[in-house]
């Protein structure tokens, strides 16, 4: 297993797209906190380039890949090797290096300029989103032979987490909007890791503005020991879920 | 006969200069400063020695100066009101106030004035009273120094820390004044001036002003409280230079301004409340050179607001700058600066070219729907904030600045 994550890993960088990703998240970082005249404020610009960008890219590079190697696939499933581990070390193999080149990228800006609780928490969560959208990418990969119809299940989920979800959340809100729907927001927020994901750093962040009711009750609940457990549960779950469909639907899927 | 206005005035003399200073205390003559009320005339001096006393409901009922030395303790053993006054021009000066009683059914407080004219209250410590200081229909008096701190948890335990009610020509200076229920409150009181005060803490309100008008609030701190400051049904206030800070919740302000009407606001600053300014059927307000600085709302004028002047003010880091409930608008805003401007200036007169509209689409979706804050800085919302500047239709197509200013003001 530790070798073909290997291979994985050498075959990413070999070519090259991961190293202009890490470039990518670099310049933009730097720029982005020097062009700023508070650090907070950069902060605040990079929220939007983690909650698009590492998406993004992690669910389509992520699926490009697993089709592009589907001969490096058969070729492993030819010899005597498990399904599980081929498919569990691809999936690490990419999400390691994704979650590198995001950690290069923008973990080491932000540690430069805001070493601190919400500098943190944004690194976490870039790296929590990385995995979490090379797991969906991996499930998407798997349900279909057909590589341009990989792709668009992938963007098109990409679109349903960052904008379509947030869309249909509005449109409830405002259907319901008699009802007191404080409480029911909070697990709604748990359907999206990129809301959770939201919610965790502007609470960290933009204290003032979420200080109203839904604000209060939302700090309240991520603000504490539990909340901080079940909302980093709720990422994890939303890593495994994917991998565990996509791994049984591989063992069963005939190549 | 210039004999005879010489004896008189030698006379008058006389009796001025020879008012009497009682003293009290452990050796002293007098071991009560009841028992030196009691014996003292118009014009004298109780002078009390440190040390703890037990008075019970102390009644000052002469003209006379009642002034403790190193801060002597009067303790109202959690039954009493420890200083009732019912004469003119009575000083008390340097008393350490504390344990009053707490009624439901009478305002017990630590000093309470009643329906006089002239009285002055300075350099007292009040600890855990239920009213502070109490002026009941009172003219021309004077509070100035004094340190007033309550430990209540619930509104219904704690009274006001200086309680002004149906007075006149009141000064309140340099207090200090924690965790009671209102930290001032004034309601029918006219023409005074409330300066340098701290009201910290509170459980209700700051400062609570309501039927007052004609008065003037000045350098004064409130920071901390449960709503902030609410200010409503008056006419002719005047605020200048306060600091208004962190008042966080729902329905905390940094002001609430309810009915007010021919007022000005200037030079105030108001950081981390929820809301800085929150106005409901204000009208004719001057508002210039306030800085709002890293509020969730810098400013909500409802609807029902009108003329009021927005100038010359700073909006700094504001999530929201201006928030609003219709789309009647009846106000002006001008040469403010609004950091989140992103218009030019080609003929480099420092003010932008273009309008500056500060309501944002999203802040209208919060306004009518709360929860929908969970949805804040979204791609989904910034995207509808964006489609929104290009062609308003839900946000208030008057609401601008036409004239914003593109460097900050001061």
């Amino acid at each position: 297993m530790k070798k073909i994550i290997k291979y994985v890993m050498t075959d990413i960088l070999r070519n090259r797209i991961v190293l202009v990703y890490t470039v990518f998240l670099l310049i933009t970082s730097f720029s982005v906190f020097s062009l700023e005249d508070n650090n907070s404020k950069g902060l605040l610009s990079l929220l939007n380039v983690i909650l698009i960008v590492v998406p993004l890219v992690s669910i389509i590079f992520s699926t490009i890949y697993v089709y592009n190697s589907a001969e490096f696939i058969e070729l492993l499933v030819s010899q005597p090797l498990k399904r599980k581990s081929i498919w569990l070390s691809l999936f690490t193999g990419l999400a390691s290096s994704l979650s590198f080149a995001f950690f290069i990228g923008a973990g080491i800006p932000v540690l430069l300029y805001q070493p601190n609780s919400v500098g943190c928490m944004m690194i976490g969560i870039g790296i929590l989103l990385s995995v979490i959208f090379v797991a969906i990418a991996m499930l998407a990969a798997v349900q279909t032979r057909d590589k341009a119809k990989g792709i668009g299940i992938a963007i098109l989920l990409w679109l349903y987490f960052s904008l379509l979800f947030d869309g249909l959340v509005l449109f409830l809100l405002f259907q319901f909007a008699d009802y007191p729907l404080e409480k029911p927001m909070i697990a709604i927020s748990a359907l999206n890791p990129i809301d959770l994901g939201r919610i965790l750093i502007l609470l960290q962040l933009d204290v003032s503005a979420m200080m109203g009711y839904t604000g209060a009750i939302f700090k309240d609940f991520f603000g504490t020991y539990i909340g901080g457990i079940f909302s980093f549960t709720v990422l994890l779950i939303w890593i495994g879920i994917p991998v565990f469909f996509s791994t049984r639907k591989f063992n069963r899927k005939d190549l | 006969m210039r004999y005879v206005l010489m004896i008189f005035l030698f006379a008058l003399c006389y009796s001025n200069c020879f008012a009497k200073t009682i003293r009290v205390g452990k050796n002293q003559s007098y071991k009560s400063i009841t028992s030196a009320i009691a014996v003292s005339t118009v014009g004298d001096t109780v002078l009390v020695d440190a040390g703890l006393y037990f008075e019970k409901n102390l009644v000052i009922n002469k003209r006379i100066v009642l002034k403790g030395i190193d801060h002597p303790v009067l303790d109202g053993e959690k039954k009493y009101e420890i200083i009732s006054i019912k004469a003119d021009a009575v000083v008390v000066d340097g008393f350490k106030i504390i344990h009053s009683g707490v009624s439901s059914i009478v305002d017990i407080a630590g000093i309470k004035i009643y329906n006089r004219r002239d009285v002055v209250i300075q350099n007292n410590i009040l600890d855990d009273t239920f009213f502070g200081i109490y002026l009941q229909n009172v003219k021309n008096c004077f509070i100035k120094n004094n340190q007033i701190s309550a430990h209540n948890s619930e509104e219904q335990q704690s009274g006001n820390g200086i309680h002004c009610w149906k007075s006149d020509s009141l000064q309140i200076i340099a207090n200090t004044i924690s965790g009671h229920r209102d930290g001032i409150y004034f309601e029918f009181v006219t023409h005074s001036v409330i300066w340098r005060n701290v009201s910290f803490k509170n459980i209700r309100y700051g400062l609570h002003f309501m039927f007052s008008s004609d008065d003037a609030y000045i350098s004064n701190s409130f920071e901390n409280n449960g709503s902030g400051v609410s200010v409503m049904y008056s006419h002719g206030v005047k605020m200048f230079n306060n600091y208004f800070k962190e008042n966080w919740g729902d329905a905390a302000y940094g002001i609430l301004l309810k009915e007010i009407s021919d007022s000005y606001i200037e030079g105030n600053f108001f950081e981390k409340n929820t809301s800085g300014i929150y106005m409901e059927g204000a009208s004719r307000i001057h508002m210039q050179k306030n800085t709002f600085k890293n509020n969730g709302w810098g400013m909500k004028i409802q609807a029902s607001c009108m003329d009021i002047v927005v100038e010359k003010n700073n909006f700094i880091g504001n999530t929201f700058d201006v928030g609003t409930n219709g789309s009647l608008v009846l106000n002006t805003f001008n040469n403010n600066y609004w950091d989140k401007y992103d218009g030019y200036d080609l003929n480099k007169d420092k003010i932008g070219d273009i309008p500056y509209r500060p309501v944002s689409m999203f802040s209208m979706i919060v306004e009518k729907n709360p929860p929908a804050m969970m949805l804040f800085r979204s791609f989904m919302t910034s995207l509808l904030d964006k489609t929104e500047k290009v062609l308003p239709s839900l946000t208030p197509e008057n609401l601008k600045d036409n004239f914003p200013m593109m460097k900050r003001l001061f």
